[in-house]
């Protein structure tokens, strides 16, 4: 081996080894230091508090709130998991009377907010509420003393409410899954002699199983950040306690730290769902999925599949969605005014373009990760996604502070050499509501599209390559097209979130702006539920039709359907 | 392609992205107060003074935002109830001082800061709502008698953390220490029917519901109960009691006004403020939301005169203001919001 050729050589293993800034790595490094200001702000504030209150918290009230938020994530994992995995398989696997409807109205409860469903349920639960009149008229009791009924204001009552507004994570990714596998794998299962039942424990499940993970950390997360339910069933959880202590106490520093605790569970979550996914080998080798043969529900069977698919609507959308229509019906007149009609607008146009930024930058993210097959990489947009586990409040004031910084370093500057004051720039514009939402909601569309290049096999990009594709060619052409489905899933997921966002937006949004979400909180806050009814229904059918949508996208991918594989 | 995306996201986004600093005629609000309740009050002012009033609405938060934009906040005025968030915009340094002979007149100087950093702008009550059917008239008459064991199991409260119950709590500390404000809120505790929950209105229905006996509201909630078609048998459900703290009278907070340090409009802000303190303004909140004019002068709603007069606690705001955080601790230490639970 002459010099030369050594040293190239030698130069090429170091290379290999060296982190080099090729466009992909270097714009994913530059996103996740811009997403990942807000937590570093908060992080910043815990570890250097200007009145430590850290021992109190931890005598007190810390253990009693890590010990309910665990108990609210343990049921609300267990129930979601439950309902969403089997209707999931239920309506890809089986064949019973409604199946075509339940494909979709299984999503509806994703588009109610579920502070809304809390609200619903405490009005129609409640001592004073239709059911509790109608047994005490039935059996003659009188006052509370004379009979038990369940408390729907308890850490049971947020439980089923969560359960039931999130359920669709998981049935979304699992069915995603179950769709995006090639039936041919399935009937491999069935000509070996599994049951259906078998085929699906042994074959569907085991593939689908990234997905469901993914569905249960987002589950988790959303439960983790929740604010409104727990408030309001008054369940004593980390998320309450934050908000006590930061803006009531009005003690950064403590309610940082706790900030900080739930970042250890959202890390935690992170880390179990990679764990789950690293047994790998889930790749569909096959490129065409075809119409596997589903097969047919009978007699008891029928009924409890219809049981299944059908409690989860009543429970998380059709009863609260009549109750607020009727509602909305009887107070038309006080909540329908000239603001409304602004509101909704800002609404979408928010939600939409939210969605769109936060779906570019999370292919963008889980493509670098695929590309550079870097741990690093991987880890750091991991760490771009952990705004979704922080309250929106808290990540309102974690974008303030910089973005704050930001605005007064340019008109300091500005002033200094120009003498022009440029004012705030980003501050209280509708720019830091659209960042607080992608920054919020990144995870969403970084978990769901990883998930969904997961399951495309690299021998598709390598195949690419050979063609002189280049990553990006190969992201467009081969990636893209396969992935469509899980990116339609990510964006409605956000543009859904988005709409229903409300704390953020409430302490981020300029003067005299609105979104459906602020307008409803005006009359929710007081806990006047048939004035806000009408807002909130909006809120839900601006969800309903993306929802409906995504079903159709995803339902296209399961016919005999050419892929636009080069 | 992707670009011409961006460009047109751009040209949606722009006219929508403007910050309105200093112009011409308007003045900038952050408010802690809902937009149905300062509203007409605005919408009066702009109709006097042409001046257009832009707003902010949140209940959390506000002060970290004003905090974040420093000198360039286009806030002038922050606009909120209960003396500890008054309290916090000062200690943070947010806030300036106005002096003007018709502030100075028409709000008395136990109702605002001795330097002119903020005003009050109406009073509010925290009373007791007893059940009209089981507890018979002046069987319970303080604060004090809320830990008396034979209300064991017959309380309900909102959480103990919420800015009412602190400020409450505080003025408790302001007169007996902080050793026998734990002792009192632990006989409090012992005496919940339930797990502090809901609003101060939730608390009226539960005594018309049967879950307890004696609820602690704000005065304001007895007029917005009897407005309400759907509430008004909470309300009938309830007497008032105007109890007192340390046999001196009864609790009030108040609902205030302050000029940010940083105001780029000055002028049209002390105007607002002056607006807010004048017998129109103090007017239209007595009968808009039944809260206690700030001004002696100016009469309360029909319905708050026709509750009497009482005396007022005389533990000072800025005492009040001090008691807050231990007052949070206390309530953190005695666990008051696990409910009657011992632990």
């Amino acid at each position: 081996m002459t010099g030369i050729q050594a040293s190239k050589a030698n130069a090429r293993t170091r290379g290999t080894r060296r982190f080099r800034p090729d466009p992909w790595a270097a714009g994913a490094l530059v996103i996740t230091a811009i997403v990942a200001l807000p937590v570093l702000t908060v992080l910043g504030a815990a570890f250097f508090p200007t009145e430590n209150i850290w021992p109190h918290l931890w005598e007190t009230v810390l253990p009693g709130y890590i010990f309910s938020t665990l108990e609210l994530m343990a049921g609300v994992a267990t129930g979601t998991i439950l309902i969403g995995v089997s209707a999931a398989w239920l309506v890809t696997a089986c064949d019973f009377p409604g199946r075509r409807i339940f494909e979709w109205a299984l999503v509806l409860p994703l588009a109610m907010p579920a502070y809304v469903v809390a609200y619903v349920y405490t009005d129609i639960l409640e001592f004073a509420g239709p059911v509790q009149g109608l047994l005490r008229d039935i059996f003659g009791w009188r006052t509370v003393q004379d009979y038990w009924f369940p408390e729907i204001r308890s850490l049971g009552g947020a439980i089923v409410v969560m359960t039931m507004t999130l359920y669709p994570y998981v049935y979304l990714l699992t069915r995603s899954a179950f769709l995006e596998q090639s039936s041919g794998v399935g009937e491999a299962a069935r000509t070996l002699g599994c049951s259906p039942w078998a085929a699906f424990r042994r074959v569907s499940l085991p593939m689908a199983r990234p997905s469901i993970v993914v569905g249960v950390a987002l589950v988790l997360m959303e439960t983790l950040n929740d604010f409104g339910t727990v408030d309001f069933f008054a369940v004593q959880t980390l998320t309450t306690g934050m908000f006590n202590v930061w803006l009531v106490m009005n003690n950064t520093g403590g309610g940082a730290q706790i900030a900080v605790v739930m970042l250890v569970f959202v890390i935690f979550l992170l880390v179990a769902e990679r764990a789950a996914r690293r047994k790998r080998g889930y790749h569909d080798t096959s490129t065409r999925p075809r119409l596997p043969v589903r097969f047919e529900l009978r007699g008891g069977r029928k009924a409890l599949a219809l049981l299944v698919c059908a409690v989860p609507i009543l429970i998380g959308f059709v009863i609260p969605a009549g109750l607020l229509t009727s509602y909305a019906i009887e107070f038309y007149d006080v909540s329908l005014n000239n603001r409304f009609p602004q509101a909704a607008f800002n609404s979408i146009l928010l939600a939409a373009l939210a969605a769109a930024i936060a779906v570019m930058i999370g292919l963008f993210l889980a493509y670098a990760v695929r590309l550079r097959k870097s741990t690093l990489l991987r880890n750091l947009a991991r760490f771009a996604s952990l705004g979704y586990a922080v309250p929106g409040a808290v990540l309102a004031i974690g974008i303030l502070f910089p973005f704050g910084a930001f605005d007064n370093a340019v008109d300091s500057f500005m002033r200094g050499a120009f003498g022009i004051s440029t004012g705030l720039i980003l501050s209280g514009t509708i720019i830091a509501i659209l960042f607080a939402y992608v920054v919020r909601f990144l995870a969403l569309a970084y978990g769901t599209l990883e998930a969904g290049l997961g399951r495309v096999t690299p021998h598709m990009d390598d195949a690419a390559r050979t063609l002189k594709h280049g990553p990006a060619q190969a992201l467009i052409k081969v990636n893209l097209p396969i992935i469509r489905g899980s990116m339609m899933t990510a964006g409605i997921l956000i543009f859904v979130d988005c709409m229903k966002e409300l704390p953020a937006t409430l302490l981020l949004r300029p003067f005299n702006f609105d979104t459906l979400a602020t307008y409803v909180y005006q009359f929710a806050s007081d806990e006047l539920l048939e004035e806000c009814a009408l807002g909130a229904l909006t809120i839900v059918a601006a969800g309903i039709i993306p929802v409906i949508l995504l079903t159709r996208v995803m339902g296209r991918n399961r016919p005999d359907q050419e892929l636009s594989v080069v | 392609m992707k670009y011409r995306l961006l460009a047109a996201m751009a040209l949606i986004v722009a006219p929508m992205a403007t910050t309105t600093a200093a112009s011409a005629a308007e003045v900038n609000v952050y408010s802690y107060r809902q937009g149905v309740l300062v509203q007409p009050l605005f919408d009066a002012f702009t109709k006097e003074t042409g001046v257009k009033v832009n707003v902010v609405f949140a209940k959390k938060g506000l002060i970290k935002r004003l905090q974040a934009e420093g000198r360039n906040s286009p806030a002038d005025l922050v606009f909120t109830v209960d003396i500890g968030r008054l309290a916090a915009v000062v200690n943070a340094g947010l806030a300036q001082p106005v002096k003007t002979a018709a502030l100075e007149k028409a709000v008395p100087a136990t109702y605002r800061d001795a330097k002119g950093l903020w005003y009050g702008l109406t009073l509010r009550a925290r009373l007791l709502y007893t059940s009209k059917d089981r507890v018979s008239k002046g069987a319970i008459t303080s604060y004090e008698d809320l830990a008396d064991p034979k209300w064991r199991g017959k309380v309900c409260t909102r959480k103990g953390d919420h800015a009412y119950n602190i400020a409450m709590l505080a003025a408790y500390i302001g007169h007996y220490g902080e050793a026998k404000a734990t002792a009192w809120l632990k006989g409090v505790k012992a005496n919940l029917a339930r797990k502090p929950q809901g609003n101060d209105r939730a608390q009226v229905k539960a005594i018309m519901e049967g879950v307890c006996d004696i609820a602690v509201g704000n005065h304001y909630y007895m007029a917005l109960m009897l407005k309400n078609d759907k509430q008004k048998p909470w309300a009938a459900s309830a007497n008032l009691v105007f109890p007192t703290l340390a046999g001196k009278g009864t609790h009030m907070n108040v609902s205030g006004v302050m000029m940010t340090k940083h105001a780029p409009n000055k002028a049209n802000a002390i105007k607002l403020m002056e607006f807010l303190t004048s017998k129109k303004a103090q007017g239209i909140y007595a009968n808009v939301n039944n809260e206690y004019p700030i001004d002696p002068n100016v009469k309360a709603s029909p319905l708050l005169e026709s509750w009497g007069k009482f005396p007022r606690d005389t533990v000072s705001l800025d005492t009040i203001a001090k008691n807050r955080s231990a007052a949070l601790k206390i309530v953190n230490t005695v666990g008051y919001n696990n409910g009657p639970v011992t632990n």
